[in-house]
């Protein structure tokens, strides 16, 4: 279909390997801070720029990283991204990183950076792993934000709220159905989508 | 006399049971408990009924594409027992809301009709009850006015007596036993709700073990834990099972086919866990009532406990390892 290979790396990550509704990879922080669409992007950006970082340099490594401890050196090169990212974070979005809490440290341990890291990284070239981290990481977010934005609209009633570009959707008179901003209500909303988006790959027949 | 000799595969013995009679039966057996709601809450049970059938039967009619909105029967049954677990004065989006909850989420995404894990009514309910949960839960609830089909009920407000307040409220245990007090417009009536639990026992749709065990381990726990907040004279167990959900529960909830065990144990283990998780939920929970959520963990329990509880064939001996 897309003839550059960088190309398909990143579509690749966000089509047919996508972390959430094709691999179901890093569903603590899918269920756990999707409640609004602000903290949905500020998770995917974040782990964009983690894995993209760790990526690259796990890959341009990876001659030099004994097989029998390649857990732990991608561990320690995660970690050291993800406190980059909390610094960078704490200081100058504070409100983001509140909301985001136990969620930003707990990157370290997400699936889809270490999966990457394992799957691609570890035996591809650096720029392809460069591409292929902006793919995974582009799926995630994407994922994030759709799941974010129902889960918004109609838990909360509001679009990007807590953003400068706030919208109450429905009047004054309008309860929202709180269930969708509450653990049961992602869970909900997950299902409904994989599901979703099951019928359409089948459909366009991209697998 | 050839006929008589064919052979054939099983099954050999048909009933003339179908999905449709046993639902034309459960709707019949709600009989007297939808009398006793139009009766105490008037023309919004009506409302409320009417709009969660209709929904109910729409959204399954829309899913399966299919014309005949009435079908087997099955979503107006769980629209109904839906409308039962509502309060009379709750708005008719909610209830539209919860009906079609209560077929998409709770039986048409497993597949339909026989292959949900949880009783659809109950998903409805308690999606709503977490929505919208001061509409729902309380604590104002309106005060039935019998006889008054056009009464605005919503005009006087009392708690239920599970709120712990029956004793401010002057509530008697005859009169909780007849329905007349606050509360979701098909679990008021305890005569009601029996009445309908023996014609379903009557018809063979139900088994006893499992309200059976249901409503016996919520009046022992009753009559152990109820004191203390409860001391008056209704701290009795048996308050426990006639105020509330208990009786709807146990008689048109937990009893549902689909998702309850089919084994003899089980179906006895799994109503003495209802009542162990109704208790535990209404003594020392954050609701004041736990008959949804009890119901709901049992049926996720219900595949083990048929797993566990299968019957030993007859002559079958244990097998020396």
């Amino acid at each position: 279909m897309i003839d550059n290979v960088y190309l398909s790396d990143i579509s690749r990550g966000i089509l047919k390997e996508n972390p959430i509704f094709r691999l179901v990879l890093g569903m603590c922080p899918t269920l756990a801070i999707t409640v609004l669409v602000k903290n949905g992007l500020g998770m995917g950006l974040a782990v964009i720029a983690v894995l993209t970082c760790s990526n690259v340099v796990v890959s341009s490594l990876r001659r030099y990283i004994p097989e029998q401890v390649r857990i732990p050196c991608y561990i320690v090169i995660i970690a050291t991204f993800v406190t980059i990212i909390e610094m960078v974070l704490q200081a100058f979005v504070p409100a983001l990183y509140d909301a985001l809490g136990v969620f930003v440290p707990l990157i370290v341990v997400n699936c889809i950076i270490l999966g990457r890291a394992e799957a691609f990284a570890g035996k591809q070239p650096v720029l392809r792993s460069l591409f292929d981290g902006i793919g995974s990481g582009l799926g995630f977010t994407l994922g994030l934000l759709v799941l974010s934005l129902v889960r918004e609209v109609f838990g909360n009633g509001t679009l990007l709220a807590e953003t400068k570009m706030a919208v109450q959707l429905f009047g004054a008179n309008f309860e929202p159905m709180r269930i969708f901003a509450q653990p049961a209500g992602a869970f909900i909303v997950l299902g409904l989508l994989l599901a979703l988006t099951n019928i359409v790959f089948k459909r366009l027949q991209i697998d | 006399m050839n006929d008589r000799l064919v052979i054939s595969s099983s099954p050999h013995i048909r009933t003339v049971q179908s999905v449709r009679s046993v639902m034309v039966d459960v709707l019949v057996a709600l009989g007297p408990v939808v009398a006793v709601a139009v009766l105490l809450f008037g023309y919004r049970a009506v409302v409320t009924m009417g709009v969660a059938i209709f929904f109910a039967m729409l959204a399954e009619s829309l899913w399966l594409r299919r014309l005949n909105i009435f079908g087997d029967g099955s979503a107006a049954l769980t629209g109904l027992l839906l409308a039962m677990t509502l309060p009379p004065d709750v708005p008719w989006w909610i209830t539209a809301v919860g009906a079609v909850t209560a077929i998409i989420i709770g039986k048409q995404v497993y597949g339909g009709i026989g292959n949900n894990i949880f009783n659809p009514a109950l998903v409805g309910r308690a999606v709503l009850v977490v929505s919208w949960g001061s509409r729902l839960v309380g604590p104002i609830w309106p005060q039935p006015k019998p006889f008054h089909f056009l009464a605005d009920i919503s005009a006087v407000t009392a708690a239920t007596p599970l709120a712990g307040e029956a004793e401010a409220l002057g509530t008697t245990l005859s009169q909780i036993f007849i329905g007349n007090v606050a509360g979701c417009l098909g679990e008021t009536s305890a005569l009601a709700l029996l009445l309908g639990g023996f014609w379903l026992l009557y018809k063979g749709h139900i088994d006893w073990r499992i309200p059976g065990g249901f409503i016996v381990t919520v009046f022992l726990m009753g009559t152990a834990f109820g004191g203390g907040f409860y001391n008056n004279s209704l701290t009795t167990g048996l308050f426990h099972v006639l105020a509330g959900g208990v009786l709807l529960g146990a008689i048109f909830m937990a009893t549902d086919m689909v998702t309850s065990p089919v084994t003899p144990w089980g179906k006895l283990i799994f109503g003495v866990g209802c009542g162990l998780i109704t208790m535990l939920i209404r003594l020392f929970g954050a609701y004041p009532e736990g008959v949804t959520f009890a119901i709901l963990t049992m049926n996720a329990l219900t595949p083990l406990l048929d797993k566990f509880t299968i019957p030993k064939k007859f002559g079958e001996v244990k097998q020396v390892a």
